[in-house]
This record gives structure tokens, C-alpha cells and sequence, in this order.
């Protein structure tokens, strides 16, 4: 509508714009009321006297002009170069960020573990390329599982991203790929939480729901409890992973800001593999649940 | 006229060569410029002030130190701040500006009524002055008082290339004086303004430092736990004052911080005035004068009867003279404190140089309450014997709990704002703040500058009614770090504000947002809708308090195009900005033919 107004309005603006150059100089000597020195005696009385708080009368507002001033005075093409670059400046750069959330050592009753988990951006406020990682592993040994993924990420509404894009298992074999869609966002109540739904390329759908939350001790030091549940439509034998809830994760990391970019931290992690997925474990002779303490670092850029 | 005295004191010379090595303390190369050393004896002419006909300025590179750490400046004729620019009304001035930096520049005269193609805003007034090129800005001086000048590229403006800019009027001083000051407040940190941005764009709270916490909680601090809970379930936080913080920045009056000291003298007895102007890229002061009381004579740089205050605060961008007449010969502290209270600064005023005043405590940190998110439920927050002289009467009377209130009601907003990402919050029952205590202040046991104080000395020269109204959300998502208009970022492609040569517009300002936003408009002078009719104060910057609303009448009186921004410089440049127009009335024109 508003833009149709615009349009309609442009010719009967062309002529009296094209003037603009001339009154604007003119302005400086004429008789300018609203421009009248602080101290200089008010100008002739304004054609009414109503006091000027009285409530105002409603006119519509102009149509917006599709000129600019400054074309009459400068070289168009270098205002347009200057008002390309002040777009860029008032909201249009780009900005980044990678996170490595937790890069861990899990010492173990048997072999040293590791972990990690890591996510960056690059883009606007409303659309991005995000990518996450995670994994673990034995120390010294094979990595039992890593995962990346590469996603277009597209803001909702002030709080929450809609995330969707690939996902490539490097670990465990055979490697899956899968499309994913996710959502991931602030809660209420400061909750970070993130859900992303899998299809793999043999056709198997799995999910997995993540929260978390930082509880701020003192400025620096922060306890982040945090919880994962990962969920499987069907079983998947050649990966040991039964149809479900397959596995549940919660942790405690009390980590300590040296600055805010730079974390150590330590705490626990428990997980547990559930139903069929747990007698898959049992079945090759590992526990399905274990309980870690965890040392690590948290870093962002 | 009152003489603003060159000294009566002390000799000019001695006194430079005199404090030389102290003001290398804290910037290497004695990066100042006269009227900006410590122990000047005054602003009225000399070194660094700059005056006549023809004012030359050069665009350089320079470096700043202070704590010991070292960083890139840019700055004006070598200094930062730049040089004074001295001017008499009446007038014609011819400033040449010369681009010595290997990028665009450009400088804003901040308050000066002048054709918009030389206001100097690249893309909007002028292409910008381009690397090796100088660039001739040339209009006629038609006002007087205190004002700034900066840049408008790059964010040139936070790596210090601003300076004052004071007219003298061609009559009678109203506010006569014996000894003046300009008493430049800014910000610093040692970080690039683009990594301030890009951290605030990866954590919206980074520097903020002063969050409430577990050990708070268990000490009573702050919010109860209930509070915190109800905060929490909004995802909004009381502690959210400024962006950017004393955990980066130091905090300078006339280019020195607290131990650099700026000293200014006078003799005992004196009518000082003190030309406060807050250059600051992202900081609103609290200023005092801790046992002296400040009479403010002029805001913006336009008269206003004279009111005794003694602390105001001082958005960005704003200007307030104040005159002190300190009568024992006893160093009197200037303190600007961040209204966040994460860092202050201390300047000396000194019947002789070498005393110190001494240093006041920063005082704690202010927590928001539910007005400031746009919820004037009056009383609920403001209980428990809370000092609050300034409720508006005409809040509307919300006896309902907040539960009824939502956060997001999009009818509460007219249709030009668009919802968003960008939009976390909408105030659903904005009050006029105008009568308000700015932000922190609210509670102190000592008289407080409001807007409402502000009455113009003469009248406005427009008296007419308002012909229509328009309303502007400031928008934002903190989390985010989103800032805009209506809830569109200008780098959107959004809408100019259209107005009518000569129209005259009540313009709300509704700030959606738990921040104060300092609002600027170029090329014009609008008057704060604050009570005091026919003698509404005229201003070019209007610090909006949180989740209320402001008011101004606007006489769109200067054709061209114009820029009006947030001039919280970060805020500007996430999108809080818009383009002005004013173009001759096409009705009155067609009525004619």
C-alpha cells in the first residue's frame, strides 16, 4: 500500500524537488522563524495561538520522497557509493563467533576419555552458516564418536533459531549422513535449549533434546548443569542403538572465567545407555552406565 | 557581555609549560590541546582554541595511554579531543577539513543549524571526504552557545575524533560569567569499536560485570528470589544498564582520567561557567559537584532560565552549562560517573595548580524495576519508601498486577512498527518520563535536574498546535544485540521519515527498551513537550528513559535530508537510525498553482 502511495506521489514530487537546490541556499538568509537565535526576539506570532501542548490535530503524514537531497550537490554515483556504505554500517555487517563449549579429559576406571563439543557462526542477525560438532573418545585410542554439522541457521523470533542442514557421522562405522532440523534458543527463565530431529541416509530417524542453564556463583564463577536425552524411531543393530530413548547425559561443569572468552572448568558427567540400547552394550560386555569426573576448557573467539 | 577572563591568576604560558610533563602521564606526546591541559586557567582563547574565519582541521592518526596500555587514535590536528572551535554569532565560517587517514572521514557540527549538505554525514549530507582530499564546509553562524563536533564515519567518532565547539552570542551573555570551562566527557577503551560490537554481537552481556549472582542472592543483595524468578521468566535483566562498561572503558573529562587529574582554575568568588558535553561513544553520565551547587543555564546550547541543581545526568551527545561560584580557595571535585556505576571520573577545579580533590566512592550499582520495562504499575515497584518525586501525573493508573500485561502485545504499537527477531519487548504501558529522575538517580538524598526543570528562556518561535503526530519505537533485542527504529534496522532498507517543509509534528519517542537512548536529530532544534508550554526547551538530543516515552514539537523547518539516530554509538550502528526528509509542501504547492 505505502509503497503505491510512494510511486503515485513521485511526479508530483519531481517538480517541486528539482527546486530544492535553490530554496535550500535561500534558507540561510531568508527569514527562517524555526532557525531564529535563542536570544534574537521571537519571530512574528505563529498564526495561531494555542497553547502548544494542546493535543495535535491528525493530518496524514507525507509520502516518503524517492529523491535524495544530496544528489543535487555531489556526484550521484558517489552518494550512492556513500549511501550503500552507510547501510552497511547501520545494521548490515556480518559478525562470527566459534565456540569450543567443552574440550574435556574423562579420566575412567579403565582409559582416559575425551570429549568435545563446538559450534561457530557467520552471518547477520537473522540469517547465518552455523556448524557444530561434538564427539569423544578414548585417549591414545579410536574415536568411538564424532559427528559434524553444517547448517543454515534462521532467527524465529527474538529468542529462538530455526536450524536446519547436514550432519556427517565421522564415527562410529559405518558413517551415517543425515539431514537435520533443529530448533535451538533461550527459554524462559534463561534455559538454553536446543532440539534437532536426524534422517539418515539409510532412511533412520533420531532426535536429541539438549538443555542448559548458567548459574552465576560470582561474576567468574559459573556451575552449568546441563542434560542431553537422545532418541531413536527404529533399532539400528549395526549401530547398537535400539529403537526409543537410547541414552541420557547429565552433567555439572563449575567453570571459572579467567576472562570471559577463556573458561577452565570441572565437574561430572553421567551417562546412561537406555533399554535395548543398554542390552546392546551388555552384549559386547560394556556398562552401560558410568559416571566421570571431567576436566576441561571453554573457549570462544 | 561578562569578560570570560584570559586570567587574572595565573599567566598562560608558565602554566602550559608547567604542567607539560603531567599531562605526558597519561597521553604520550602532550596529545592536547590547550584549552584541555590540565591546569588551564580557562576556555576562552589561546592554544588548541581555534577561531576566525577560516578554521583549518587535519585528520590524523595518534595514540592514546592510559593505564600504561597503549592504542590507536584518530584524531584532530593531533589531539584528542581536537582542538577548540570558537566562533561569533553572526558570522560566516569557512572549515576545511583534510583527510590524512588511509579511509573515508568526515565531521558532524553536533547542534549547528546549517544547509544539509554540509550537516556531514556521509550518504546522507555529502559522499564523505575521501583518503588525501579536504573537503570546504562554509555556512553562516545563526546561533550561539555550546556545542561538538565528531565524526560521522566509521566509528571514528569512539577512537576519539571529536572536540568542542562553543559560539559566542553576537548580544547580551544571559548567563554572564567571570572564568569558563569545557568540560568534554568520553569514553576509552583500548579495544577497536568494531571488536566492542562484535562481542556485545556474540554475548549481549559481555561487559557487563555487575550481573546479579548466587553470592548476591545468599548477602540479601539485590533482588529477591522471587524478583529473580520473574525477571528471569521475562528473560530480562535489571542489571542490563549500559553495553559497554568500566570493564573496558576509562572514563576521561577533557581527554585525562582520575589520575590524570584535569585541573581547571579559578579564584575564589568567581562565576564559573563549566560547559559540560558528553562526546562519549556509548557511556550517559551522572555529574556533580560533590558540596557546590551547579545553576544550569543552558542545554543543548539554547538558553534556559537559570535552575539550581545539584547532579544531572548527562545523555550522549547532550551539552548543559552549569555556573558554580565556589568561594573558599579549596579544590572542588567534577565527578562523571557511568550511570551504570562501573567506573567515574574525577577533574579538580582549583584556585592553584597541583591540589587534588578528593576522590568520592562509587556509589552501587542501580537495579532496574518494572517501569523501566514500559510497566508503570504505580506504586508496585516503587514501595518500600522509595523516593519517587517524579511520577508523572498524567501516568495512566494501572491497577491491575503485571500479570495482565504482556511483553509482546503487538496492539500496542501502531502499524509502522514491524515485529521481529529485533523486537524482544514492546512497553505495554509506556509512562512520560519527562518528570523522572533519570536512570540511578532516582533515590539520591539531593536535588536532580529533570526535564521538566528545563523551561527556554524566550519563547519558541513556533506556537502553532501540531498539525499531526508521529510515533517512533526504539526496538531492541539485547540478547541479540538488535538495535533499531520501529523495529527495522536502516541496513533493511528502511522508510525515511517524511515531513512537510514547515510542518509542524508532535513527534512520541517510545522507548521499548530497559536502556536510556540518547535520540538525535540533525539540522533541527525540536522543544521537549514537558509542561512548560509556550517555553518548552529546545534540544537536538533527548535522552529517552527506559520503557517510558518522550514527547517533542518539531518545526521541519530545514529542507534536505537529515540523519536521526540513537547516538549511542553501537546502537547506531546495529541499525538505531534513520533518514529525516523534508521536502516543500506538494499540497500547498498544487493549492498555489
Amino acid at each position: 500500500m505505502k509503497r503505491i502511495a510512494t510511486l503515485l506521489a513521485l511526479p508530483l514530487l519531481s517538480i517541486p524537488l528539482l527546486a530544492v537546490a535553490v530554496p535550500v541556499q535561500a534558507q540561510d538568509h531568508a527569514g527562517h522563524a524555526g532557525h531564529a537565535a535563542p536570544d534574537a526576539p521571537a519571530a512574528a506570532p505563529s498564526p495561531s495561538t494555542e497553547a502548544t501542548a494542546a493535543a495535535p490535530a491528525e493530518k496524514p503524514a507525507p509520502a516518503a520522497p524517492g529523491d535524495h537531497a544530496a544528489d543535487a550537490y555531489y556526484d550521484p554515483a558517489a552518494m550512492a557509493r556513500a549511501r550503500a556504505a552507510l547501510r552497511y554500517e547501520a545494521g548490515g555487517m556480518p559478525n562470527s563467533m566459534l565456540l569450543i563449549d567443552r574440550l574435556e579429559w574423562r579420566p575412567g576406571p579403565g582409559a582416559d576419555g575425551h570429549a568435545w563439543e563446538a559450534e561457530g557462526w557467520v552471518g547477520g542477525d537473522i540469517d547465518r552458516f552455523a556448524f557444530k560438532t561434538e564427539g569423544e573418545g578414548v585417549i591414545g585410542g579410536k574415536v568411538e564418536q564424532a559427528e559434524v554439522q553444517a547448517l543454515w541457521s534462521r532467527a524465529l523470533d527474538p529468542w529462538f533459531n530455526l536450524q536446519a542442514g547436514v550432519r556427517q557421522d565421522l564415527a562410529p562405522e559405518p558413517r551415517r549422513t543425515h539431514a537435520v532440523v533443529g530448533i535451538e534458543g533461550l527459554a524462559p527463565y534463561w534455559f538454553e535449549l536446543e532440539g534437532q530431529v536426524f534422517l539418515s541416509n539409510k532412511g533412520e530417524v533420531t532426535a536429541r533434546a539438549e538443555a542448559s542453564y548458567d548459574q552465576r556463583i560470582t561474576q567468574s564463577l559459573i556451575l552449568q548443569p546441563a542434560a542431553e536425552l537422545n532418541i531413536s524411531a527404529q533399532d539400528v543393530p549395526e549401530l547398537e542403538m535400539g529403537p526409543g530413548f537410547t541414552s541420557v547425559e547429565l552433567g555439572m561443569r563449575l567453570r571459572y572465567e579467567i576472562m570471559r572468552e577463556f573458561a577452565p572448568y570441572v565437574g561430572v558427567h553421567w551417562e546412561r545407555k537406555l533399554g535395548r540400547t543398554a542390552d546392546y552394550a551388555r552384549a559386547e560386555g560394556e556398562n552401560p552406565g558410568s559416571l566421570r569426573f571431567v576436566a576441561g576448557v571453554r573457549f570462544w573467539f | 557581555m561578562a569578560s570570560p577572563l584570559l586570567s587574572a591568576t595565573c599567566d598562560r604560558r608558565s602554566v602550559i609549560r608547567g604542567v607539560g610533563s603531567l599531562a605526558g602521564l597519561s597521553v604520550l606526546g602532550g596529545l592536547f590541546p590547550g584549552w584541555a591541559m590540565a591546569g588551564t586557567a580557562g576556555a576562552a582563547s589561546g592554544p588548541g582554541v581555534l577561531s576566525g574565519e577560516h578554521i583549518r582541521i587535519a585528520i590524523g592518526h595518534g595514540s592514546v595511554t592510559l593505564n600504561g596500555r597503549s592504542s590507536h587514535a584518530v584524531t584532530a590536528n593531533g589531539t584528542m579531543p581536537g582542538p577548540l572551535i570558537r566562533l561569533k554569532e553572526g558570522q560566516d565560517v569557512r572549515l576545511s577539513v583534510a583527510n590524512g587517514l588511509k579511509e573515508d572521514t568526515s565531521i558532524h557540527w553536533h547542534g549547528l543549524i546549517v544547509p544539509f549538505q554540509y550537516d556531514g554525514v556521509p550518504g546522507i549530507s555529502f559522499p564523505g571526504i575521501r583518503a588525501g582530499e579536504t573537503f570546504d564546509y562554509r555556512f553562516p553562524i545563526r546561533q550561539a552557545g555550546t556545542y561538538w563536533y565528531h565524526s560521522h564515519s566509521n566509528m571514528q567518532e569512539a577512537m576519539g575524533l571529536f572536540g568542542p565547539l562553543v559560539i559566542d552570542p553576537a548580544g547580551v551573555e544571559p548567563a554572564p560569567y567571570d572564568r569558563e570551562h569545557v568540560i568534554l566527557l568520553s569514553d576509552w577503551s583500548s579495544l577497536h569499536p568494531h571488536i566492542l560490537l562484535r562481542k556485545l554481537k556474540q554475548m549481549g552481556g559481555y561487559f557487563n560485570r555487575q550481573k546479579q549472582d548466587l553470592k548476591g542472592l545468599m548477602a540479601g543483595r539485590d533482588q529477591s528470589l522471587s524478583e529473580r524468578m520473574e525477571w528471569g521468566k521475562m528473560r530480562m535483566d535489571p542489571t542490563d544498564i549500559s553495553d559497554v562498561t568500566g570493564s573496558t572503558y576509562s572514563y576521561l573529562i577533557n581527554g585525562h582520567d582520575t589520575a590524570g587529574n584535569w585541573t581547571g582554575l579559578f579564584a575564589p568568588g568567581e562565576r564559573v561557567r563549566l560547559r559540560f558535553i558528553n562526546a562519549s561513544a556509548m557511556t550517559n553520565f551522572n555529574v556533580r559537584l560533590p558540596g557546590l551547587a551547579m545553576t544550569v543555564v543552558q542545554a543543548d546550547g539554547q538558553d534556559v532560565e537559570p535552575v539550581e541543581t545539584d547532579e544531572f545526568q548527562i545523555g550522549i551527545a547532550e551539552t548543559y552549562d552549569v555556573i558554580v561560584r565556589p568561594e573558599r580557595a579549596e579544590a572542588v571535585a567534577i565527578i562523571a560517573e557511568a550511570i551504570d556505576r562501573s567506573g567515574l571520573c574525577r577533574a579538580t577545579l582549583s584556585p592553584q595548580i597541583g591540589m587534588v580533590a578528593p576522590l568520592v566512592p562509587l556509589r552501587e550499582r542501580p537495579l532496574l524495576v518494572m517501569k523501566d520495562m514500559g510497566m508503570d504499575m504505580s506504586g508496585m515497584d516503587m514501595g518500600a519508601g522509595t523516593l519517587d518525586l517524579s511520577a508523572p501525573v498524567d501516568a495512566p493508573a494501572k491497577g491491575g498486577g503485571h500479570a495482565t500485561m504482556k511483553m509482546r502485545d503487538k496492539s500496542v504499537a501502531p502499524p509502522s512498527v514491524r515485529m521481529g527477531p529485533g523486537v524482544a519487548t514492546l512497553s505495554a504501558a509506556p509512562a512520560d518520563r519527562m518528570g523522572d529522575r533519570p536512570t540511578g538517580l532516582e533515590t539520591v538524598d539531593h536535588r536532580v535536574l529533570t526535564y521538566t526543570d528545563l523551561r527556554a528562556l524566550v519563547p519558541g518561535p513556533d506556537r502553532r498546535a501540531p498539525e499531526r503526530e508521529l510515533e517512533v519505537h526504539l526496538t531492541a533485542n539485547m540478547e541479540r544485540y538488535m538495535w533499531s527504529f520501529d523495529g527495522v534496522k536502516l541496513s533493511e532498507g528502511a522508510e525515511p521519515l517524511a515531513f512537510r517543509h514547515n510542518e509542524r509534528v508532535r513527534v512520541t519517542l517510545v522507548n521499548d527498551t530497559m536502556m536510556p537512548h540518547p535520540i538525535h536529530l540533525h539540522g533541527h532544534f525540536f522543544e521537549l513537550v514537558n509542561g512548560a508550554d509556550e517555553k518548552q526547551p529546545r534540544k537536538h538530543t533527548v535522552n529517552v528513559l527506559p520503557g517510558g516515552k518522550a514527547s517533542f514539537d518539531l518545526t521541519a523547518d530545514a529542507l534536505g535530508d537529515w540523519a536521526f539516530h540513537c547516538h549511542m554509538l553501537l546502537h547506531m550502528h546495529a541499525g538505531m537510525f534513520r533518514v529525516v526528509t523534508v521536502r516543500p509542501d506538494v499540497s500547498k504547492a498544487e493549492g498555489a498553482a
